[in-house]
């Protein structure tokens, strides 16, 4: 096992076996899907309907713009119903196309493609864009992108992020036994891709069914090596697995490229093998719908654009008093204002907790424990960087580091005196990143 | 869907470890050098503590409630510094002392300065301080006999005056005196040989060791500590850095400058087991307020705590240094932690030309 490990880390509850052992179940295609034209990290696609046309499953409705920006495309068949504002997941109203679901699940042709060995780079690296493919782990960035390093940095490391360290979330878990094999292949289509030398899947120690079948399928030595990583949250985080599996660190304010490496997740992994053999978008991804306060947790294969209510209803509907409602795990996750949101391409998992659990205790004052300190995987002084954030100070708390944090949440999950400090530092990010806007214009 | 949902920024799950808990866990591995406090100086050490402990508790109250603020003794800092400070006490002295003790430092050094979070020294030891200054000879005189041992931790027919020599380190120190001391008669120094092979004899260490010694009420008994050490650090409450740092250096520096025949002749056991090291290595130094957040600000912390108390207990003017070592590095703490900022993850391969 790579015992060696990052800086920090804590250990929350993982209430995995809510729905670890339960197989991806299919959702039925929903009666209205709301596909919203920003679902990644970069600029958000272009509409490319009207309302009124008709589109089938994978009709490119959204066509990329910028550098960083993906396409979007229909995950049911029928008619475009409105294009307009609706509320998303990440907080903001977000341009979405609305379509009604005419039944017939009719398939928009695919591209047609050369059998994935005799492809090109640029022709898969294609193929993944025009598939729409983002990071599914969460952080939504565009895969083409991740995967068309500047010439000065080769990458020479490919790894397949199947830590899944956020506590409830089991669609990768899931995901790793039920499509070993894809995942496999499209992992090698990445080293292909990178011309890298060396492979790893990671894997955290708490799935060892999901190791033991991934050691089986790699035995043939065809690059990929299995690593069974400690339990410990956030090894699945970009930074911390590099540092854990490589010792290699991505420079501050750098990208894992700048070591050479690239990290991919592993649903991410298996929608790239789609893209490049079938030239099939990325119209549908698993979730995993857990939480005390679900009558039956399951993992769901689901629609982009599924209202999360219907995901719910599929798991035997809520139990008990409702107190919130999280899209993505306990320790990053985003509290939603109501279950009408979509399922984006980031959507891993959909949590709901009792309100007993949803408590939000008051914060105190900081008695300097240090927990924080010793537990922040970016080795940061978060009471510190709280403290200038709080009064404003925005040039010291990013000496001191604001702009490394990634959010991880072991600070505040530690903090005896249930200080908000993730809260401050989202906050505080803002504004610099607002003021670095501000002096550029100017 | 019908029920109004709560809305915050993750994380949405927190420890079970609050305030709250921390001060209880502090509290429970105070108790066994609390009986024997009892045990050894008798039901008066009892009533100590618990005067010393009514009176932070109310202080923080009526504060408080003077300032308008919310009441917070439930989160027990108080009860803490309360027993600190009783702990840091001759077994003899008035029952007032306590309460002048803990009122000045709940009311001046903490809440003063805002409250818990914001003290800049340790409340407790800052009491202890005052009360030194104020009164001394109550400090240093009001000394009780152990009920099993005797004060200095050896027999007492060496014809030494029992209450000078109170505590094993006086008799350390007034021994070393002669020893130095160009003009001391014959009988002197052979007296103060034979006190100080007696101090670091078997017999003492083992007084040492279970508290059979003369000294305040919680600071005698190395084993009680060191068993409240270990429950701290079974439910994870206070960190290794600080204390392992402190009675380090303290060891270290005892066997190269402590003994009487030259460098490294020291008695490491008897320096680390006298005095008060122990409760303040293992309670007061590693008051989380007042000591630094940052890794290395922490082993710095300790290690100039541990050089201060020899310079005392060695060159300076008392007998025992912990408090006054812990009070300085106190004030120090706000530089270590700017001093020493951890390296970033990534910082080491920083790339200037993105930043
Ligand atoms: S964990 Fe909370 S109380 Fe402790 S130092 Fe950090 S912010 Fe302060
Ligand atoms: S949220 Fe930021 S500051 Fe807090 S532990 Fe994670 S990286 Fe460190």
């Amino acid at each position: 096992m790579w015992r060696r490990g990052f800086p920090g880390g804590t250990h929350p509850h993982y209430h995995k076996d809510l729905s670890s052992g339960k197989a991806i179940e299919e959702l039925a295609a929903p009666e209205e899907a709301v596909i919203p034209l920003h679902q990644h990290t970069g600029a958000p696609s272009e509409p490319i309907v009207k309302v009124g046309d008709r589109v089938r499953v994978g009709t490119k409705i959204g066509e990329a713009a910028g550098a960083i920006s993906v396409p979007t495309h229909s995950s049911i068949a029928g008619e475009v119903k409105k294009i307009e504002p609706r509320p998303h997941p990440l907080g903001a109203n977000i341009l979405s196309v609305v379509i009604a679901n005419d039944g017939s699940d009719e398939e928009e042709e695919k591209a047609v493609l050369k059998p994935a060995a005799e492809q090109t780079r640029e022709e898969m690296i294609g193929a993944i864009k025009e598939a729409g493919i983002v990071g599914l782990g969460g952080a939504a960035f565009p895969t083409f992108f991740k995967l068309s390093p500047p010439k000065d940095y080769p990458v020479d490391t490919v790894i397949l992020n199947g830590a899944e360290c956020e506590p409830y979330l089991t669609a990768d878990h899931r995901l790793m036994l039920e499509h070993a094999e894809e995942i496999v292949q499209g992992g090698k289509i990445i080293m292909k891709v990178l011309d890298a030398r060396q492979g790893f899947i990671a894997i955290e120690e708490n799935k060892p069914d999901a190791i033991a079948l991934m050691e089986k399928l790699v035995a043939g030595g065809n690059g990929f090596r299995v690593a069974e990583m400690p339990e410990r949250y956030p090894q699945g985080a970009e930074k911390q697995l590099i540092k854990a599996l490589l010792r290699r660190e991505v420079p501050c304010g750098g990208l894992p490229f700048h070591v050479g490496t690239l990290v991919q997740n592993v649903g991410t992994a298996l929608a790239i093998y789609e893209a490049v053999t079938e030239g099939r978008p990325l119209t549908r991804r698993v979730a995993t719908v857990t939480g005390s306060a679900v009558a039956e947790p399951k993992n769901l294969m689901v629609r982009i654009g599924t209202p999360v209510a219907q995901l719910i209803e599929a798991c035997g509907g809520y139990r008990g008093e409702v107190g919130k409602l999280i899209v993505g795990g306990p320790m990053m996750g985003l509290a939603q204002f109501t279950d009408e949101v979509p399922v984006i391409k980031g959507t891993s998992g959909i949590l709901v907790l009792t309100e007993e659990e949803a408590v939000v205790p008051d914060p105190e004052p900081c008695i300097r424990c240090a927990r924080c300190v010793d537990t922040c995987p970016m080795r940061l002084v978060p009471c510190t960087i709280q403290d200038y954030v709080e009064y404003g100070l925005l040039d010291e708390a990013t000496d001191w580091g604001l702009m490394d944090c990634i959010e991880c949440g072991c600070c505040a999950f530690v903090c005896p005196a249930r200080r908000r400090l993730v809260g401050f530092f989202k906050y505080g990010k803002a504004l610099v990143m607002e003021r670095r806007k501000k002096s550029a214009a100017s | 869907m019908e029920a109004r949902l709560i809305v915050s920024t993750s994380p949405h799950v927190r420890t079970d470890q609050d305030v709250q808990t921390i001060m209880f866990q502090v509290v429970v591995a105070l108790m066994p050098a609390l009986v024997g406090a009892i045990f050894f100086f008798g039901v008066r050490a009892l009533w100590l503590t618990l005067i010393s402990v009514a009176t932070a508790v109310a202080t923080e109250a009526l504060v408080q409630w003077l300032r308008r603020k919310p009441i917070t003794i439930a989160d027990g800092s108080a009860v803490v510094t309360g027993i600190l400070l009783a702990f840091n006490l001759p077994g003899k002295t008035p029952l007032w002392l306590p309460v002048v003790g803990s009122f000045f430092a709940i009311a001046i050094v903490k809440q003063l300065f805002g409250g818990l979070g914001y003290n800049v020294i340790n409340p407790a030891l800052a009491g202890r301080a005052l009360l030194m200054a104020s009164w001394p000879v109550h400090m240093t005189a009001d000394w009780a006999a152990p009920s099993r041992g005797v004060m200095s931790g050896i027999a007492q027919d060496l014809g030494l005056d029992a209450v000078t020599t109170a505590t094993p380190l006086n008799l350390f120190k007034m021994s070393k005196q002669v020893l130095s001391d160009p003009n001391a008669l014959a009988g002197q120094v052979e007296e103060a040989r034979v006190a100080l092979a007696a101090l670091g004899s078997r017999g003492t260490l083992v007084n040492l060791f279970w508290g059979n010694v003369g000294g305040c009420i919680g600071e005698t008994s190395a084993v009680l500590l060191l068993l409240g050490a270990l429950w701290l650090f079974y439910k994870r409450i206070i960190e290794w850095r600080i204390p392992v740092s402190y009675v380090g250096t303290v060891l270290v520096l005892a066997w190269v400058a402590g003994g009487t025949e030259g460098l490294f002749s020291g008695n490491v056991l008897f320096h680390a087991m006298s005095g008060g090291l122990l409760l303040g290595a293992i309670f007061m130094a590693t008051d989380m307020v007042t000591s630094p957040v940052t890794p290395n600000g922490r082993i710095i912390f300790g290690v100039g705590c541990g050089v201060l108390t020899m310079l005392i207990r060695l060159v300076g003017g008392y007998p025992e240094g912990v408090s006054y070592s812990i009070l300085l590095m106190n004030a120090a703490t706000p530089l270590l932690d700017r001093w020493t900022r951890p390296k970033k993850l990534g910082e080491r391969t920083l790339m200037k030309a993105s930043q």
